[in-house]
């Protein structure tokens, strides 16, 4: 075991803390948090096949996520039913084909997350895109608060409103990706939810929510790797960094809002 | 074109998939102009504003002076007022990313009359006319010449409609702007406006001076002869002739 490669993985894991506490911050206000569960549980299916046939589980992730979102629109258009219903149906039946196809020593960790060791390589790629998902965020704040207060604002000041929806939804979907790893696809939406909720719960300005929520989800993140360090294989990562973050904003809402 | 014509819409055409809003609508607007647009509900005043805002596809000219900035106060906005958003948080994200210096943040919010504690006050507990406050000093960042304005005074009581009102005249003549107005206030319409745009899916759309337009004929014939109008009219008719 390689200390340095312990490090790596902490590093990483806290920088994703941070990404998805900036980035849920912005869902919760487009009211599209738990699109991160929906995200996830389709990408189980393809991290399955990747355990089985020893790839990269992200690149089996993202695939699945990609081929999940077609099957969506297909049926939908073939079947003219809600949007919510088919993402319903494709999120159960992602789900269990995920569960199915997953070797069974590896589905705990596909489920629930594991704290892995790092390669230099896989460090250097995940801080890349870890340092990418806040940049957008900070590069595109302002446009998605005027965006968020009203579209034909944003558009009659020159913002692209589609365009910047969909590098949205796409910086949102490559959080979750990353937070496969370390939350596993049950609970990989929790850390894009939670810190956000608890953010908004305690700020009442756009700097404090963003601030809020970030340093929540790594407080989150932080304490979950060290219950982890302690209960050993008893308790997973996902599990762990969700039940610490659910009991911060239990104690949020203690704060007296008027 | 000419030197004082800052909008001009020739052969204008908008329509939703089978249904034309708006059909071969021309008119010319002059700087220092007030051209209100009036008509009944669904002649597509909200969708010519979004047009000449160019946010909406429409075929026909709609041609700007060269180099005017346009300033938009929308009739509604979609923002869930409970976002953790301060006065202060959205005008600045604006004069962010329309690369303004905050001190044109501080010089607008004086003009409309934005006081620091409304600055560091949260969206969602602001009155009405206050957030219509807020949407008039968004619209004025970047210096308009050129300002569009969507109903002004919708949804707010009538006090809060007086100080709009004033401060639309105040602000139009410290900024020598041009205004857009879409009304449902004739009173308004008759005061403020130097040419007024009528609507209408009945009888076509008309264009004159207010004294042409707003008459109890073509305003029956492009609103319809309905209890409500006559009301109106039976008010607007008492307050011209004081």
């Amino acid at each position: 075991m390689s200390h340095t490669q312990d490090i790596y993985a902490i590093l990483l894991t806290l920088g994703f803390a941070t990404a998805a506490g900036l980035v849920g911050s912005f869902a919760l206000m487009k009211r599209m948090v738990l699109a991160g569960d929906v995200i996830s549980h389709v990408a189980l299916p393809g991290i399955g096949v990747a355990l089985l046939f020893h790839f990269n589980p992200l690149l089996g992730g993202a695939i699945s996520l990609l081929l999940g979102t077609l099957l969506i629109a297909q049926l939908q258009q073939r079947t003219g039913l809600a949007t919510d219903a088919m993402i319903g149906v494709v999120f159960a039946g992602s789900l269990a084909l995920g569960a199915a196809i997953t070797p069974q020593e590896d589905l705990e960790g596909a489920l629930f997350g594991s704290f892995a060791q790092l390669s230099s390589f896989g460090f250097i790629v995940g801080l890349i895109a870890v340092l990418f998902i806040i940049g957008f965020i900070f590069h595109s704040k302002d446009q998605l608060v005027l965006g968020l207060f009203s579209s034909e604002l944003a558009a009659a000041n020159g913002v692209p409103l589609d365009s910047l929806n969909l590098q949205f939804l796409l910086i949102f979907s490559l959080t979750v990706l990353i937070g496969l790893k370390f939350m596993g696809a049950l609970l990989a939406g929790a850390l894009i939810m939670l810190p956000a909720a608890i953010g908004r719960r305690l700020s009442s300005d756009l700097k404090g929510f963003l601030l809020i929520s970030s340093m929540s989800s790594v407080f989150a993140v932080g304490m979950g790797l060290l219950l982890c360090a302690y209960f050993g294989p008893h308790i997973a990562l996902g599990p762990a960094t969700t039940l610490v973050a659910a009991v911060l904003f239990g104690l949020a809402l203690l704060r007296r809002v008027d | 074109m000419s030197l004082d014509v800052v909008l001009s819409v020739h052969d204008l055409t908008i329509a939703f998939q089978r249904r034309t809003v708006i059909r071969g609508l021309s008119f010319k607007v002059f700087a220092g102009d007030t051209l209100a647009v009036i008509g009944p509900n669904g002649s597509g005043k909200t969708v010519l504003l979004k047009a000449l805002l160019k946010i909406i596809p429409y075929r026909g000219e709609i041609i700007w002076k060269s180099g005017v900035r346009l300033g938009y106060v929308p009739q509604k906005v979609s923002a869930d007022r409970q976002m953790p958003l301060l006065v202060r948080d959205l005008l600045e994200a604006q004069a962010q990313f329309l690369k303004l210096p905050n001190s044109q943040v501080r010089t607008v919010c004086k003009d409309v009359g934005i006081t620091p504690e409304l600055m560091n006050a949260g969206i969602g507990v602001i009155s009405g006319g206050q957030f219509q406050k807020l949407l008039i000093a968004s619209a004025l960042l970047g210096d308009p010449q050129i300002l569009l304005f969507d109903e002004p005074t919708a949804s707010l009581d009538e006090l809060e409609e007086e100080r709009v009102y004033e401060l639309l005249e105040r602000l139009r003549r410290q900024r020598a702007l041009t205004l857009l107005l879409v009304s449902h206030d004739l009173t308004l319409v008759h005061h403020a406006a130097t040419s007024v745009l009528c609507l209408s899916t009945a009888a076509g759309p008309c264009f004159g001076t207010p004294d042409k337009i707003l008459t109890p004929e073509v305003l029956a014939t492009a609103f319809g002869a309905s209890e409500q109008l006559y009301r109106h009219h039976h008010q607007f008719g008492e307050e011209t002739q004081s």
